[in-house]
């Protein structure tokens, strides 16, 4: 099955876990089943339109998927799909 | 029988000297017609403090037998010079009634008149011997040397942030010799910093981060030179506090400044090795324009603050900017000294917790609004005016 990196942000919205294991055959299937799973995860990837929001980079093992074929990019079993959203850290 | 003295001024007389003007003159010359060579006849320690700029070293305990050497045709003008004009003077004579060389002359008063009329001296580039041995674990690396001893040594590395990052940055690179080492923050310390940034002190609880840390750097390496900018970075002052760096440091707290720094370093073509942390995880590339990705390839649109808490906010493992300063100090070593694979065009993941890397690809967007430009294209008067990166960054719902 694949599998979901969680970061760190969102993983509040997923009671604590860092990797997910869901069904899927595309990104766009793996991550709707994750909204599923976990729906306040939902708004933080998806926009209103049901695209993938801006700010959050998504990856196929190691490319991004905005370089293939976006949310439609197929995702096989042993496939692992990453979800970045920016780090600024700082003590403020 | 003659004195010591008597022979060289006998001597003297049956070589010809030139002035220092004059052989100031002739190097200086357009023409390249009569070139001139310069030997320079003193002992190693005396070349080593300093020689004429072009000059070939001879000394003159091997005078006869290097000179055909380095001088092979006896037809060259020849000018030889030690520290006063007597040494130079014998070997002139050598030269000339020995050794047949056909144009020979000796520098009057040595190079102790050419400085005097104020003319150029050169220094060789070596380490003094404290150096040698601080140095001593680089330069019997064959990759490092003292080649890339000098490179660290040359350098100017800007550090933004003398924070959780910027510590850990500031003293090991000052431990590696990088020979000036910019701080930009406007901070004090605070006693909440000491769980991670190690660069203060209890004793500095309260002083400006740039004079604590520099007072960290000093205790390590009296040599480097630090630059302080207790300045906030902004689109005023990125360009001018940036500029003449060879790599930024980006251990920046705010994503707007993090744009800035993007715009500016990429006008500039300044590569930055830039980290970020949070909790128990690091991510961490090298934005080097022109030959990968830049920070807005990676990241186009900045994340609404509700999923970038800060550390104050989220907490952060004391140890893991110092992990990820580390790193980045490491990148910047490669990119001074030009080995191994820097992380152009990969971002690196550190969890901690799992003790993994991750790598991810960074593809450079062909559309990207900040580094597909060509920098040459950007007027004078642009190029101090960036976009404003808080609204970009407050912009997103």
């Amino acid at each position: 099955m694949p599998k979901i990196k969680i970061p760190p942000v969102l993983r509040n919205a997923t009671s604590g876990e860092r990797e997910v294991n869901v069904e899927g055959t595309s990104v766009r299937e793996v991550l709707e089943a994750l909204a599923s799973r976990h729906p306040a995860t939902r708004e933080q990837l998806f926009s209103a339109e049901g695209e993938l929001n801006r700010y959050v980079n998504v990856y196929l093992n190691d490319e991004d998927v905005r370089v293939l074929q976006g949310l439609d990019t197929p995702v096989a079993s042993d496939d692992t799909v990453v979800i970045l959203p920016a780090m600024a850290g700082g003590s403020r | 029988m003659p004195s010591g003295q008597e022979l060289i001024q006998k001597v003297k007389q049956q070589i010809r000297e030139i002035e220092p003007t004059d052989l100031h003159s002739a190097l200086h010359a357009n023409g390249a017609g009569d070139e001139v060579v310069v030997v320079d006849v003193r002992e190693q320690d005396e070349w080593d403090a300093g020689h004429i700029p072009g000059a070939l070293h001879v000394p003159r305990s091997h005078l006869e037998s290097r000179i055909e050497q380095v001088v092979p045709d006896r037809s060259k003008r020849v000018v030889l010079y030690c520290a006063s004009g007597n040494r130079s003077a014998l070997a002139a004579r050598t030269l000339e009634q020995d050794l047949g060389y056909e144009r020979v002359e000796s520098l009057r008063g040595g190079i102790t008149l050419w400085k005097d009329r104020g003319y150029e001296v050169q220094v060789p580039r070596r380490l003094a011997p404290e150096q040698r041995e601080r140095y001593s674990r680089h330069i019997i690396i064959p990759e490092v040397g003292l080649e890339g001893q000098m490179k660290l040594l040359d350098s100017k590395v800007l550090l933004l942030g003398a924070g959780g990052l910027g510590s850990p940055a500031a003293l090991y690179l000052a431990a590696a010799g990088v020979g000036t080492l910019g701080i930009v923050d406007n901070d004090v310390v605070d006693r909440s910093n000491l769980q991670r940034q190690v660069a203060h002190a209890e004793e500095r609880l309260g002083m400006p981060k740039v004079d604590s840390a520099e007072i960290a750097v000093k205790q390590i390496n009296p040599d480097v030179k630090v630059e302080k900018y207790p300045v906030r970075l902004g689109p005023d002052n990125i360009l001018d506090i940036i500029s003449g760096y060879d790599v930024v440091v980006d251990g920046l707290d705010n994503f707007p400044t993090r744009y800035l720094l993007n715009d500016a370093s990429v006008r500039l073509g300044i590569p930055v090795v830039s980290a970020s942390i949070l909790a128990f995880e690091g991510q961490l590339s090298v934005f080097a324009p022109g030959r990968g990705p830049c920070y807005r390839c990676l990241y186009p649109t900045p994340p609404p603050p509700e999923l970038a808490p800060s550390c104050g906010a989220a907490g952060v493992l004391g140890v893991l900017p110092g992990v990820m300063g580390l790193l980045q100090s490491v990148e910047v070593i490669k990119l001074i000294v030009g080995i191994g694979e820097p992380l152009i065009g990969r971002l690196l993941l550190y969890d901690a917790l799992a003790a993994s890397f991750t790598e991810l690809k960074v593809r450079r967007d062909p559309d990207c609004p900040i580094c597909s430009r060509d920098p040459a294209s950007i007027s004078a008067e642009e190029m101090g005016k960036f976009p404003d990166y808080e609204a970009f960054c407050a912009g997103v719902a």
